[in-house]
């Protein structure tokens, strides 16, 4: 049985507001990240003594460089490049951290510049397997990889472009409520199935826009959070799996499906006791899929679930309620902390206008890392208040 | 089906050549390797037996390092297909859309492919084929189980291979048996324009009319060991030719100790090698500057070369050595051509059926076969071609250990 998280604060929910581009370096980003954590907990960068990175786009730097550009002299340092899963893996180290005494307060940062060049060169050199087997095959990048997998579901599990159509909608519409989001335009049903292709099936909308930006929290105990009077999420569950089913020839599921009962065994919490749902959204195929591995429904019935519920913040099943990085926009590594950060703020009262009805218990999980063929990062947590 | 391109308005300017993304690991570079000559390999691990793709450092399944490069039927089945409107590399912008397919293999890995146009049916039956892409690195193409009607028009496959067809060719030298083959081979290819060259145009050689009646072909003027002349004909016919063939060839037997003098072995130099190297300088840039040139843009290279430019053959000691002069300029061509996205082929033949290699005994390549190996080069989108059996058996002995093979020789 493994340790629990008792006395674990997640605390500080920190979205520095995403460009479109920008000529700065991730570095900046970073660093207002940290600033902003510091002025809104009152602490002083002295307390900072565990600091955890997450960026693409910090090279030829990692979280050491960054320790030294910022004057900082954290006792924990920690590097995590696992794009969408970074939060989770962040998270989950800080806390045992923080429980080991090893850190009093851990600032998990992520955040990725977007030069108007970054992007194609981000995929060029992401792997030696994507850079020897995927990317001289039309440059696509995760575009062609997620358009193979959102095919061969539609035809297993008979989708429809508008089932991932009603979950980009009302992504959309939990977007207009979160000011930081980039997409300000309400977007419907038609607008989305009368888009631009981009990588059969997949069009305009089912892709995420690559910004920049950064989001940030701390992890601490919770007698420390308490004496800051600041408001906290306690994490009560979490798993992480990297490389599962390898040997599945399209990938229709990831590490969750080995992990969920741990999860909910350790949070003691079923998935039906979820005030909310913080999935993973790079493409709307990957959202369907973690619904049904965390066992919110069965595989393949990620299609019925979509049009039994309605998604928005008041709706029956709240997901993604700051808008995902579909209607938010993604900011590299910053992605992989999005929905975990609106968990915070869903779990701490902090998410004004979009605010879960009684939200207890909220689920957030993360994915990423498309190596070659398929995204081999995989990872989820529970948080309650 | 392929259609004959229109007359091109010189007015209009030539799209400049970009390459597919050519960066590749080094591990990789074994796909590359089996691509140059055709073949479609994969990483097998000698322990365990697993195949595996991407390729890797070990083995995926049972952590080896002693693995191998082993042929493969390439028998698979589609499972997703996806056609790209979208691409973040210049070279597919220029093409879109452009057609992929996720195929799992028989044999075990799922692969990333492009996938051939006329393949409708998902799930199904293909066949994956490693190619050369035009930056010259190997690529997997997904194919038809079994070949349909004009397979090779396919306007994302023409940009792997190199068919002649709808191309215009120059033959440098239309006097010798494999010089009319050639011309032949590539009227039965399909080619638009064969310009043949012939070095004394006051003769008349045997076979010269019949080659002159052909309706594709146009005799020019052409001596590789005449700087000027070659100038000439570059600057007249430079910036039309889509493939080069050089088979202009001195072909002399005997190694040093038969010989008084170096004249013999000069003049080999000077159409082996010189003639190479003037033909390159002149005609070389025009190329380049045509590699994306349309549907029929400049594509190739072709040198024919001799099995011997690998080891010497002493009794044939200094066309031996003309010719693996010609082999390492060659590679340096290779290098010159490939920002252009044009192919260096280099044909490796063992002893041809001709006046002098009397005294060898057979088998001896025909010039018929010799020139047939070269089509199919193209159309396959082969770099390196080793046609018939005695230079296939060179080859292997080369590979498994050049020093054996140099004492083999020398006996």
């Amino acid at each position: 049985m493994r340790q629990d998280y008792a006395g674990v604060a997640v605390a500080v929910p920190v979205t520095v507001p995403y460009v479109r581009y920008s000529i700065r370096a991730a570095h900046w980003w970073l660093a207002r990240s940290l600033s902003d954590l510091l002025k809104i907990s009152s602490l002083k960068k002295a307390d900072i003594d565990g600091l955890s990175v997450s960026s693409f786009t910090l090279a030829p730097d990692t979280a050491i460089g960054l320790t030294q550009h910022l004057g900082l002299s954290p006792r924990w340092l920690d590097h995590v490049p696992y794009g969408g899963a970074s939060g989770i893996v962040a998270l989950r180290r800080a806390a045992r951290a923080v429980q080991a005494g090893d850190a009093q307060v851990v600032a998990c940062l992520a955040g990725d510049t977007n030069h108007v060049d970054s992007f194609r060169l981000t995929l060029a050199n992401f792997s030696q397997f994507a850079r020897d087997a995927v990317y001289p095959y039309g440059a696509g990048g995760p575009n062609a990889s997620f358009a193979f997998l959102t095919a061969y579901y539609m035809r297993s599990y008979g989708a429809t472009r508008e089932d991932f159509g009603k979950l980009c909608v009302a992504q959309r519409a939990n977007a207009l409520k979160f000011p930081h989001a980039l997409f300000k335009k309400p977007l419907s049903l038609d607008e989305y199935l009368s888009a631009r292709p981009i990588a059969d099936p997949l069009h305009l909308f089912d892709c995420v826009m690559p910004c920049a930006g950064a989001e940030a929290f701390l992890v601490l105990s919770s007698e420390r959070a308490e004496s800051l009077k600041i408001p906290f999420a306690r994490l009560l569950g979490t798993i992480e799996r990297h490389n599962a089913f390898p040997s599945d020839p399209v990938q229709m599921r990831a590490g969750w499906a080995l992990d969920k009962d741990e999860l909910y065994r350790q949070a003691g919490a079923a998935p039906s006791d979820m005030s909310f749902v913080q999935t993973y959204d790079d493409y709307p195929v990957i959202s369907l899929m973690q619904l049904e591995d965390l066992g919110f429904c069965g595989k393949g019935d990620g299609p019925g679930f979509v049009r039994r519920h309605s998604f928005t913040h008041d709706g029956t099943f709240p997901m993604n309620t700051s808008g995902g990085q579909l209607s938010v926009g993604q900011a590299g590594a910053a992605g992989g902390y999005l929905g975990l950060v609106e968990a915070i703020r869903q779990l701490t009262g902090q998410a004004p206008g979009r605010q879960v009805h009684e939200a207890t218990l909220g689920l957030v999980s993360g994915f990423g890392m498309i190596n070659y063929d398929r995204g081999i990062a995989s990872g989820a947590a529970i948080l309650g208040c | 089906m392929l259609e004959r391109p229109k007359r091109k308005n010189p007015v209009l300017r030539t799209r400049l050549p970009t390459l597919p993304p050519a960066a590749r690991s080094r591990i990789a570079l074994g796909l590359t390797a089996a691509a140059a000559l055709g073949r479609f390999e994969l990483q097998q691990c000698r322990d365990c037996g697993d195949v595996q793709y991407p390729p890797r450092e070990a083995c995926q399944r049972c952590l080896s390092i002693n693995i191998h490069w082993k042929l493969q039927s390439g028998d698979g089945e589609l499972l997703a297909d996806t056609m790209l409107h979208h691409s973040n590399d210049l070279f597919f912008r220029e093409r879109l859309p452009w057609r992929l397919g996720l195929v799992k293999l028989e044999r075990g890995p799922t692969v990333v492919a492009h996938l051939h146009g006329s393949i409708k049916q998902v799930p199904g039956k293909v066949t994956v084929r490693a190619m050369l892409d035009r930056a010259g690195q190997a690529v997997l193409v997904a194919l038809p189980e079994k070949e349909t009607p004009n397979m090779a028009d396919d306007r994302q496959l023409r940009e792997f291979t190199c068919d002649p067809k709808f191309r215009k060719v120059l033959i440098t030298d239309g006097k010798t048996s494999l010089g009319q083959s050639l011309v032949e081979a590539f009227v039965k290819a399909g080619a638009d324009l064969i310009w043949v060259g012939h070095a004394e145009p006051w003769k008349n050689f045997p076979g010269f009319q019949e080659i002159k009646s052909l309706q594709q072909v146009s005799l020019v003027p052409l001596d590789l060991t005449d700087s000027r002349n070659v100038r000439e004909v570059a600057a007249e016919i430079g910036g039309k030719v889509d493939i080069v063939v050089n088979n202009a060839e001195h072909h002399r037997a005997f190694g040093i100790g038969n010989r008084a003098g170096v004249e013999t072995a000069r003049a080999e130099m000077d159409v082996n090698y010189f003639g190479l190297l003037r033909l390159a300088q002149e005609l070389g840039p025009a190329m380049r500057s045509r590699g994306a040139d349309g549907q029929s843009s400049a594509v190739a290279w072709v040198n024919l070369l001799s099995i011997y430019a690998l080891a010497n053959f002493p009794p044939h000691g200094t066309f031996s050595a003309s010719k693996a002069a010609a082999h390492s300029l060659a590679q340096c061509l290779r290098a010159e051509m490939r920002p252009a996205g044009v192919r260096v082929v280099n044909v490796f033949p063992g002893p041809l059926d001709d006046e002098w290699n009397q005294l060898l005994p057979p088998p001896k390549l025909a010039p018929a076969a010799l020139a047939r190996a070269v089509i199919k080069a193209l159309q396959d989108g082969i770099e390196d071609v080793y046609p018939g059996n005695v230079a296939q058996e060179w080859l292997a002995r080369w590979r498994d250990n050049p020093k054996a093979l140099e004492k083999e020789l020398s006996s």
